[in-house]
């Protein structure tokens, strides 16, 4: 870092507080030219905020921005796009109805003479940029709500390259890319960077940062703590950092078995098309069990369909050795079921946003305080309290909108409402995408603790490390089969990787 | 724990904004009243409680038909079936007469909400354009067992209890809209089925892997709905003495738009019962006044359309979902 | 996916509704005893003002929200047509673009009231819309004008027609045999329609009808998109009051037939394809989401007497088939929660 490159975005005294909570205090940040500048922080640190101001979807309360070195205000993120910052969030910005095309298009369309769209020359330039982004395979044509996610986020990624920015910034931009997609995306930021772009890159996973980043900002509770060059603090340093104090091992201890628990979940060729091609697992007392495999394997599905949620699956399902048939889940509810989806979207598929706190804890469990057809509020109060304290919920009122809490919070929301029903079986799908460093943390111990109570828990997960470090076994998928189970010593990053590739049966072959 | 096991509670009293507005806006159009008979007759007629209680036994049938409509528009749903629900339930119980046609009214009102709710819930087919099309097959049916004309029968003893008589100077009518109304506020606050429909009308994925079943509880929705609409229908014919073609036809927007003056969101989700009654007070008390200035339809529609927007502009408008 | 499977797929409403309203209007061709072009032309007059109004609901539609107000804009636009255009051809011309302009103008305040006033389209139009209403009645407090017969005559009929009231040609051959209806609906598409959609503004539409967020985050002006739709859906409510004061000759402010072309305006709509929960469809399946309504209407006309079917024929029973018709044809979509096989994708 001897040569410092000219500053392109500068943000001075930068505050912002939505409803008396402070978001971002006092906050400088510059992000500079032909460099990969990395935002590290927990939820609610703000980064989020940081970077929906400089894209121009937020205004700041206090503070100056600078393009450039000329002063800017922006007023909707047409500005900023305007003025060459082009954001990828990680909500995706794509619309569902239209074509990839239309979408990579979206705002600047190529156009006729006459000034309509010229859809001819905007579906060779759309064919043009996914070349460029290493996807050939995505027809321009095709409407997004036919993409699978990963390929979504593939099409947003052209998408933004496509506007030319001069400041790219990139919001959790590989959280549902495979392998072999997210090392596309690392050549082509290389190759923009060497292009003399600045880019910004929000990211969880340290991995990522360390493959990429020039250098690294650390956020915490809306302050920026401090901004270094990549190599100058290590991992755990970082961390520690970013949660403000010390960061010991992640993972609880796995226990030691002798003999394999008695099975509670156990489910025999489990068909559904599209997805599963005879899936079998069993799951015993105790057990964390983890899915694994590149994204799109069939890993979903198969969570789906033991939760009642997908019609015509074939196969049989036994819960503690008696076949039953799970239709809704409703029936998965049941006592003699026991089962429990922590699902994969918790703002669309785990709460109700506006609703409170309070009422999306007990969602789920109703049923148990109500007498007669009247919920019994005492008994309900005294449940939400349990597990606000059980979980350590950080919520200032119970009765305020579950939308007000941060990433983290929420999650725990959706797994209090669940532990209320007191399953016997827990399904969880991607329980800490987006979710802070502390938060994880807690979920792992929870899981474990549960584990540990008797629950069977089924894990699926996008990050090898928790397959690692979380589960007792883990089972590898791979165009909707079992393709590897790994125990004990075996599950390890290589075996994994090997196992989801499907390298044995390719070499095989 | 005792602060948030208490705060967990609902519904805590909190006064909202589109009650408090309501009401303000109900002592103007009672002032603005008051002013123009203090000056054309020297009278003070609407603040004398006998016009009150008039305007409220009249009111009590937009008051039911609003509580049942509500009940569907918490769910994000609409139910467009609602005049000639009425209309055919009052029919059918004058044509029967006796206690056979009130139960045959009552009947009908049952089996519209549920071929409604099965359409909406199970077919899923969009509430807006199943009960347009529920609302055109009761017509048809009314039709063809009328052949085009009012019935000549009258409304049967019990309509006419409900809907005209009174006891020591209060009207049925309005105690049976206070009936309804504490069933419909005990179903939606005290019951698991009230909290499902707002979990519903919030987001209905996360109601349904939450294992509610939605599809039952939206069944419930739209048989209630149903259920008020032929109660009002049948207390209406009370009131008028007889069933007579499209007489519910008048109370399809004014039910959307006092449930929607009262704060509930049109979207779901959100809105208390309390407001859906100043929104029917409101709206009665606006067309009464009206009436009274002789103002002519052209220039009642204009206020009409007029004081909504007024209303919804200082309080209605939704946050933007940027920002 | 093959480009032809793609277009099938993705525009299986409009083929729906094509495939619905050629084998309702067939079998009302066949069974009428003398189906020529007079009976063409008689059903062209009835569908016309549908057809646009339920354009003038297709744009409300497609930006995910449902305008209430078009029935009631027709009927002002019909009784400010009745006063302008009663008279020669200069008045009828400036009748014409003066009823477009007040079409367009007043979707454009529901745009503006929907859009800065934030209030839901539903509940502003319903409020716009008796607003409409009252101003129809103030123009014309009872049914009446006079619309220049020959005017009205010419622009009703074939082409033909046309040039023989002004003697501008005699016989064009085929090409005279071409409806009137048929000639504005295709200039209405083709010069309006047709552009629009190839306009980042009516792209936009489609973009926040499809996910409004997503659109906004994506840098489109989200509130000039949707002040566009209700516009262009003012100005198509507009053409509808222009139509149907031409047909009649007259004005008539009437608030039952205003209420019903609103209703049946969302049925065209949804039989025509389009998603009522915004970014699919488009104007031209309503066009025949609206032919199928009324051929529904004209089938029950020519069902012979003494035919097996015969008591449907009856008069009193139209109303009730006709409401069956519809529930059942809304319920064919129901067809799609019989093959969904992952339950959550029925809440999106």
């Amino acid at each position: 870092m001897s040569l410092t490159p000219a500053p392109l975005l500068e943000m001075r005294g930068i505050s912002k507080s939505y409803g008396g909570v402070k978001a971002l205090t006092d906050v400088d940040f510059v992000a500079r030219r032909g460099e990969i500048h990395a935002v590290l922080g927990e939820n609610g640190a703000g980064k989020s905020t940081l970077i929906k101001i400089a894209a121009g979807v937020v205004t700041p309360d206090t503070g100056t921005l600078a393009v450039d070195g000329a002063p800017r205000a922006f007023a909707s993120p047409q500005e900023a796009t305007g003025a060459g910052i082009v954001c990828m969030f990680q909500e995706l910005s794509l619309l569902p109805d239209l074509s990839v095309a239309d979408n990579i298009f979206i705002t600047s369309p190529p156009r006729t003479r006459l000034g309509l769209i010229d859809r001819r020359a905007q579906r060779r330039r759309a064919e043009e940029l996914l070349a460029r982004v290493g996807c050939e395979d995505i027809d321009p044509a095709t409407r997004i709500r036919d993409l699978p996610l990963s390929r979504r986020q593939m099409v947003e990624i052209a998408k933004a390259v496509g506007r030319d920015p001069a400041l790219l910034i990139l919001d959790e931009a590989t959280s549902a890319l495979t392998a072999a997609d997210v090392e596309k995306v690392y050549t082509i930021l290389h190759k923009l960077r060497a292009d003399g772009l600045a880019l910004l890159y929000i990211s969880h996973r340290m991995h990522e940062i360390e493959a990429l980043a020039d250098t690294l900002s650390v956020f915490r509770n809306g302050r920026r703590v401090d901004t270094f060059a990549k190599g100058a603090h290590s991992d755990d340093a970082i961390v520690q950092m970013m949660i403000g104090r010390e960061f010991a091992n992640v993972y609880p201890a796995k226990p030691k078995r002798a003999a394999p628990p008695p099975p509670v979940l156990q489910a025999d060729r489990l068909t559904f098309s599209p997805g599963l091609n005879g899936v079998s697992l069993t799951v015993g007392k105790g057990e964390i069990v983890g899915i694994g495999g590149l994204d799109g394997q069939g890993q979903r599905e198969l969570l789906l369909a033991l939760f009642g949620v997908l019609a015509g699956v074939g196969g049989t399902v036994k819960i503690d050795g008696t076949a039953r048939r799970i239709g809704s889940p409703a029936d998965a509810k049941r006592p003699e079921i026991g089962m429990a989806l922590i699902p994969e979207d918790r703002k669309t598929e785990g709460l109700m946003l506006p609703m409170s706190v309070a009422e999306n804890i007990t969602a789920a469990s109703l049923g148990a305080v109500t007498k007669g057809v009247v919920i019994d509020r005492a008994g309900e109060a005294d449940n939400v309290g349990r597990m606000v304290k059980e979980m350590q919920i950080k919520v200032g009122d119970l009765a305020a909108p579950v939308a007000t809490l941060s990433g983290g919070n929420q999650q725990k929301v959706v797994i209090a409402k669940w532990l209320l029903t007191k399953p016997k079986i827990i399904l969880l799908n991607d329980p800490t995408r987006g979710i802070d460093v502390g938060t994880k943390e807690e979920i792992y111990a929870l899981l474990r603790r549960l584990a540990d109570e008797g629950a069977a828990v089924v894990l699926y997960t996008t990050d090898y490390a928790e397959l690692i470090g979380c589960c007792d076994r883990v089972l590898v998928m791979y165009e909707g089969r079992v393709t590897a189970e790994l125990t004990g010593e075996a599950i390890t990053e290589t075996n994994i990787v090997s196992a989801a590739l499907n390298l044995a049966a390719e070499t095989a072959a | 724990m005792t602060s948030s096991a208490t705060a967990a509670r609902k519904p805590r009293f909190t006064v909202d904004l589109p009650i408090v507005i309501g009401v303000v806006f109900i002592a103007l159009i009672l002032a603005v009243g008051t002013l123009y008979t203090l000056k054309t007759q020297g009278t003070a007629t609407f603040l004398s409680p006998n016009y009150l209680v008039l305007q409220l036994h009249s009111g009590a049938f937009l008051g039911i038909t609003a509580a049942g409509m509500m009940m569907v528009i918490l769910l994000g749903h609409i139910d467009l079936s609602v005049p000639w629900t009425m209309t055919s339930g009052a029919m059918i119980a004058t044509a029967i007469g006796g206690t056979t046609g009130d139960l045959a009214g009552l009947g009908l009102g049952l089996a519209v909400g549920l071929v409604n709710g099965f359409g909406v819930a199970f077919l899923r087919v969009p509430s807006m354009i199943f009960t347009l099309g529920m609302n055109t097959v009761l017509l048809g049916l009314m039709v063809m067992l009328t052949g085009g004309h009012a019935p000549q029968s009258a409304a049967t003893d019990m309509m006419t209890f409900l809907g005209a008589e009174r006891t020591l100077g209060v009207p049925h009518s309005v105690v049976l809209w206070v009936l309804v109304s504490a069933a419909l506020v005990f179903v939606l606050t005290r019951t698991a089925l009230g909290r499902y429909m707002y979990a519903i009308g919030n987001q209905e994925a996360a109601a349904y892997l939450s294992g509610v079943k939605t599809r039952l509880v939206i069944m419930a929705a739209f048989l209630m709905c149903s259920l008020c609409a032929v109660i009002a229908g049948m207390s209406l014919a009370g009131y008028s003495a007889r069933a007579f073609q499209a007489m519910g036809d008048q109370y399809l927007l004014p039910s959307i738009a006092a449930v929607v003056l009262g704060g509930t969101t049109i979207l779901g989700g959100q809105g208390r019962y309390s407001g859906t009654v100043i929104g029917v007070i409101l709206i009665v008390l606006l067309q009464s006044v009206l009436n009274v200035m002789q103002m002519e339809e052209a220039y009642r529609q204009i206020i009409y359309g007029v004081v909504i927007i007024a209303m919804l502009l200082i309080y209605g408008r939704q946050r933007t979902a940027h920002r | 996916m093959s480009a032809a499977a793609r277009f099938v797929r993705y525009n299986a409403g409009l083929i729906l509704a094509i495939a619905l309203f050629a084998v309702i209007y067939g079998t009302y061709a066949v069974l009428h005893p003398n189906w020529g072009l007079n009976v063409v032309l008689q059903n062209a007059n009835e569908s016309l003002a549908l057809i646009f109004v339920g354009m003038a609901q297709t744009m409300a539609v497609l930006v995910g929200g449902l305008d209430l107000s078009v029935g009631p804009l027709m009927t002002l636009t019909n009784c400010f047509g009745s006063i302008v255009m009663a008279g020669s051809g200069g008045s009828v011309l400036a009748g014409v673009v003066g009823a477009l302009a007040l079409g367009a103008a007043a979707g454009f305040m529901n745009g503006c009231v929907i859009v800065y006033g934030r209030i839901q389209p539903i509940i502003a139009t319903l409020a716009t819309g008796a607003i409409y209403l009252g101003c129809a009645l103030i123009l014309r407090p009872t049914p009446g004008g006079a619309v220049n017969g020959d005017i009205a005559w010419a622009f009703t009929n074939d082409l033909n027609e046309l040039g023989l009231t002004f003697g501008w040609w005699e016989d064009l051959g085929p090409i005279g045999l071409l409806p009137m209806q048929a000639l504005f609906l295709a200039a209405v598409i083709g010069l309006v329609w047709f552009p629009f959609r190839a306009t980042v503004l009516g792209r936009g539409c489609y973009a926040v009808g499809s996910n409004e967020q997503a659109a906004y985050m994506s840098g489109l002006n989200v509130n000039r998109s949707k002040i566009a739709a209700f516009t262009l859906g003012g100005f198509f409510a507009g053409c509808a009051g222009v139509y149907l004061t031409l047909q009649m000759g007259s004005g008539n402010a009437d608030a039952p037939q205003a209420a019903e072309y609103t209703l049946r305006s969302i049925a065209a709509v949804v039989i025509g394809g389009t998603s009522l929960f915004g970014g699919t469809g488009g104007v031209v399946g309503t066009i025949f989401g609206a032919l199928v309504l009324r051929s529904i209407t004209f089938i029950f006309r020519v069902i012979p007497a003494g035919a097996a079917l015969s008591f449907v024929a009856d008069p009193l029973l139209q109303p009730l088939f006709e409401g069956l018709i519809l529930l059942l044809a809304v319920s064919l979509g129901a067809a799609r929660v019989l093959r969904v096989k992952n339950r959550l994708s029925l809440f999106t």
